[in-house]
């Protein structure tokens, strides 16, 4: 009863609120996914921060921790978003340290080279924001208002990194030459961003009938790799792929197999970075208590004060 | 034991001067300065705001959509409410 009216809310594409009755696995399933997101803005601030000192200007910099900044900004109102389902802060985080929750494989990779943070705009921002903007329409209202707003403030980081990629790519030689590596390290992984193929994913059930996703796996991966071919022509790179070939017939690109063998390893924690990511979340993360301890006190203490007075 | 996360926050932003103040989301903070300054730093990154509101979330009542039927209900039936339910007579202009 209470699930047929609740089935028949997302049929009529209205959205549902915090309040609302839902089943216990719409709940979990959204947990899971929203703090999945969280996570990965979070995470994914790592191989960015990693070229701030190094940024070849001061322009290049400046932006570079505004895009980093934002990142922060994206994690906590996905955060905000996942809490009014009725999970702490604290679990959340405690789930992500202790390896319960995980976070977008992508991040697990190295940010060799400053072209990297190019590629990371690009590529990763560019993949990110074609499996956003379908979110945008996802069934639970604070997560399609969370995905609305971080969608407005992303498309400049995509921006901001393929102009980094032009600059590297028509420059010289060795520039250029360092922004063909750096597409070929990240392309697969980016594809890979979008999870196993539909015939092989293991939460998309429900999410479809739920409206959680509104769009398969394959579908938005062939939307994001339509669309990026042609920018990297126009910037005179080649995508790593022998089998890339337009299909008059389809309207697509065909492309060839993902390596799912590399996908599994780097889920599974075997990544180049995996270790080094949650370490160093968690350091800093530890480090920071005795702030949210003064913080507190100190709040606290003016408390006091004011019931004397 | 479990780390402190400070209190959480609703966050209400104004856009523009003399529109209402919409929610924008929530924030955590030890107490009501450090909650708008990070509501700022955190919702009006782009020129979004003219004016932030901060209420502690556990101070907020709302009503329960379990109820809304009955809750709402009282207005349904008075459609004598609204300019349309009025017949005027015709020839009649700027009314």
């Amino acid at each position: 009863m209470l699930e047929q009216a609740f089935q028949a809310k997302i049929d009529r594409d209205e959205k549902i609120e915090p309040k609302d009755w839902m089943p216990d696995d719409y709940r979990k399933h959204l947990i899971r996914q929203m703090s999945q997101h969280a996570h990965s803005e979070v995470i994914g601030m790592q191989p960015e921060g990693n070229w701030i000192t190094r940024a070849p200007s001061l322009r290049s910099k400046v932006v570079l921790l505004a895009k980093i900044q934002d990142e922060a900004g994206h994690g906590l109102y996905l955060y905000s978003a996942a809490e009014t389902l009725g999970i702490s802060r604290d679990e959340l985080l405690d789930a992500l340290h202790e390896g319960r929750a995980k976070y977008s494989s992508i991040f697990n990779y190295p940010s060799l080279t400053w072209s990297d943070i190019g590629a990371i705009g690009w590529l990763v921002d560019g993949a990110a924001i074609v499996n956003q903007v379908s979110l945008q329409r996802t069934s639970f209202g604070p997560y399609s208002r969370a995905m609305i707003r971080i969608c407005k403030e992303e498309s400049f980081h995509q921006r901001q990194g393929y102009e980094i990629m032009a600059d590297m790519a028509l420059g010289s030689p060795e520039q250029k030459a360092m922004a063909q590596d750096s597409l070929n390290r990240w392309w697969w992984p980016s594809l890979m961003m979008f999870g196993p193929h539909d015939s092989d994913s293991p939460n998309s059930g429900n999410a479809s009938k739920w409206k959680i996703k509104r769009e398969s796996n394959d579908e938005l991966r062939q939307k994001f790799i339509d669309k990026t071919i042609q920018q990297a022509e126009v910037i005179g790179l080649t995508v790593p792929d022998p089998d890339l070939k337009w299909n008059e017939e389809r309207g697509h690109y065909d492309f060839g197999e993902i390596d799912w063998e590399e996908f599994y390893q780097v889920v599974k924690g075997n990544g180049p970075c995996n270790k080094q990511r949650l370490v160093h979340h968690k350091k800093a993360h530890d480090e920071g208590a005795w702030v949210r301890e003064a913080a507190q006190a100190y709040a606290q203490k003016q408390r006091e004060k004011l019931q004397v007075a | 034991m479990s780390d402190n996360q400070l209190p959480l926050w609703e966050v209400f932003v104004q856009s523009k001067p003399g529109l209402p103040h919409k929610h924008s989301g929530s924030v955590h903070a030890a107490d009501a300065e450090m909650a708008l300054q990070n509501a700022r730093d955190l919702y009006t990154r782009r020129n979004e705001g003219t004016s932030i509101w901060v209420v502690p979330a556990n101070e907020i009542v709302a009503s329960n959509p379990d109820d809304a039927e009955s809750f709402f209900d009282p207005s349904n039936d008075k459609i004598y409410r609204h300019p349309t339910f009025y017949e005027m007579p015709e020839g009649a202009k700027h009314i």
